[in-house]
């Protein structure tokens, strides 16, 4: 039913969101909590940086990306000098451009919950005994689940729908880097590739609406568990 | 036994807090006043939720809090029961994951009572499997209180638990505090704004106002003093009078209350004879007189003396009575011309109503 290349391209667009959301939950979970809780002086500076990739056009995040972790770039030399890694035109590369386009979109949920989160629920378990740690992993945590689900099919998402950014730093590699977006571009820049375009646009849509019932699904099913106030 | 000593200074913009008292094991402490007195202050500040600038706070041989020595203990490690105006369970626990959160405590010391016995007692057993928000306001209070309890504090901190319930559950979740005061040995403080919980609960009531303990006693020495009227709810004020249970009079249903100063008829209670009742006598339903009303429906007449008259507050003046007890009577300063009152007088007073308050079981 799906082609050789159809299979490498859904599977390489999953795996690259899964990766992406994967590693930026907890930085999305920390900064949300920060940006949810406290005032400090730069708050709003803090907040402008971590919305900043909603605004710039994903091409110049792209490039962003390219300069500064470029063979030459300011962290691309570390890492190469160091470890010998290079992101760009890999698949981890494109996970980072993808990561970083969806983290306002992972935040902006996960913050709602966090200011929708009753503190007093936090200082009852406080006075049962649960230090900070205990009650931030059995009473905050549990309790903004469901913002946190929200936010990470959002994220994975636009993840999958990522182009810009990664066609321009990972670049358009078959089997590395290039995902359904990148692979349905191609098919359409082919003369005579109207039918596959049609097929992988097809596949674009499924997976979109499987990963939103997904979503859907387990977020009623923590609902029935407990209704938020 | 264990004893809780409070000494809390602490500055909240314009508001300062001053408050020393202590509470004995086994007994409910009524820090009582208007809202805004500072209670709730207070009792954050025991449970370390909020910090003082200055003071000590000691539980038993426990230090919490020593400005001097340094000591500030987290919440967490004070040994303490909160129960919350607005219950606070964990809405994704169960009833039964709720009561059973705080007994992580107990790998510190073995459990000195009886998770069944508490469930039981508190009424609670059949809706240990459901969820907080499928439970009534009295459920979810009742679980709130078991909790605290069952995580085996060394003190119990109850701040205004019944704010939010009509008056049935009101006297409901009442009687299961009392029970539950039976069967323990630590300190209950209790913070409300009713005179009625206070008659009902309070072994000792703290006064407070504006960040300071205005009295402290015994509820019948707090609530009747006069000059403590103004912190008190306005008309509320009144006095309180212990009094036995003398004999039923059936034919009419009333119950014949026997105290010092005489008897009280009361509609009709469901007590055997002896039983402890505690009732409240409202100065705004005494009524004086100098000559023994003949034909009056007014049941209560009781013979008194005349200790004190107050100035006029308004239109009305309080006067002190000695009936064997102390009594009030807020009457009109026209009146108190006209019937040319004095102190030393002996003169009749007509009780409108007595409000049964609590019943002791002795």
């Amino acid at each position: 039913m799906l082609t050789a290349l159809e299979w490498e391209a859904i599977q390489l667009s999953l795996r690259i969101s899964f990766w992406a959301v994967f590693i930026s939950l907890p930085f999305g979970v920390g900064i949300a909590w920060v940006l949810g809780r406290y005032n400090f002086p730069g708050k709003s500076f803090l907040d402008a940086f971590v919305n900043a990739p909603l605004v710039i056009p994903p091409v110049a995040l792209g490039y962003i990306l390219l300069v500064l972790f470029g063979r030459t770039g300011l962290f691309g030399r570390v890492l190469e000098d160091w470890l010998g890694v290079s992101l760009v035109f890999t698949w981890e590369g494109a996970s980072l451009a993808s990561a970083i386009v969806s983290f306002p979109l992972l935040v902006r949920s996960i913050r709602i919950s966090v200011e929708n989160l009753d503190q007093g629920l936090e200082k009852a378990a406080r006075t049962l005994g649960a230090n900070p740690i205990r009650t931030f992993f059995t009473i905050s945590l549990p309790l903004i689940w469901p913002g946190m689900l929200a936010g990470i099919t959002l994220a994975f998402a636009r993840c999958v729908g990522e182009f810009g950014a990664t066609i321009t730093f990972a670049s358009n590699i078959p089997g590395e880097t290039r995902t359904l977006p990148l692979a349905l571009y191609t098919v359409i820049e082919m003369p005579g590739g109207e039918s596959a375009a049609l097929r992988l646009m097809i596949f674009s849509v499924v997976l979109a609406f499987i990963a939103l019932f997904l979503s859907e699904f387990l977020a009623r099913r923590s609902r029935k568990k407990f209704r938020s106030n | 036994m264990i004893n809780l000593e409070v000494e809390a200074r602490t500055r909240l913009g314009s508001f300062n807090l001053d408050a020393e008292f202590h509470a004995l094991g086994g007994e409910v402490t009524i820090l009582f006043g208007r809202s805004g007195a500072g209670k709730t202050t207070v009792m954050e500040s025991i449970a370390g939720l909020r910090n003082l600038s200055d003071g000590k706070i000691s539980l038993g041989d426990r230090v919490l809090f020593d400005s001097c020595a340094g000591v500030n203990l987290k919440p967490e490690r004070r040994g303490i029961g909160y129960v919350f105006q607005d219950a606070r369970l964990f809405p994704h626990l169960t009833v039964r994951e709720n009561l059973l959160y705080g007994r992580r405590r107990l790998t510190l010391q073995p459990y000195k009572g009886d998770f069944n016995k508490i469930i039981d007692l508190l009424d609670i057993a059949s809706i240990l499997s459901r969820f907080p928000s499928t439970l009534s306001g009295g459920e979810m209070q009742r679980v709130a209180i078991g909790r605290a309890f069952l995580s085996n504090p060394d003190v119990l901190l109850m701040d205004e638990p019944l704010v939010s319930l009509d008056d049935l559950r009101k006297d409901e979740i009442l009687k299961y505090i009392s029970q539950l005061k039976d069967i323990v040995s630590i300190p209950i403080i209790y913070v409300t704004h009713s005179v009625d919980e206070v008659l009902k609960l309070a072994d000792k009531v703290i006064l407070m106002s504006d960040g300071n303990v205005q009295a402290s006693g015994t509820p019948n020495q707090v609530m009747g003093r006069p000059d403590l009227e103004p912190f008190v709810i306005d008309g509320a004020g009144g006095t309180v009078v212990d009094t036995v249970v003398d004999f039923q009079d059936k034919s009419h249903s009333l119950t014949n209350l026997a105290f010092p100063g005489g008897n009280l008829l009361v509609p009709r209670i469901d007590a055997s004879r002896g039983t402890h009742i505690r009732v409240r006598i409202r100065s705004r339903d005494v009524a004086l007189a100098t000559v023994r009303p003949e034909s009056i429906s007014v049941l209560n007449m009781l013979g008194v003396k005349i200790v004190s008259i107050s100035p006029p507050r308004g239109a009305v003046v309080d006067v002190v009575l000695d009936a064997k007890v102390p009594l009030r009577a807020q009457i009109t300063q026209k009146s108190a011309l006209e019937l040319n009152l004095n102190e030393g007088m002996e003169v009749f007073a007509l009780i409108k109503t007595v409000a049964v308050e609590g019943q002791e079981h002795v």
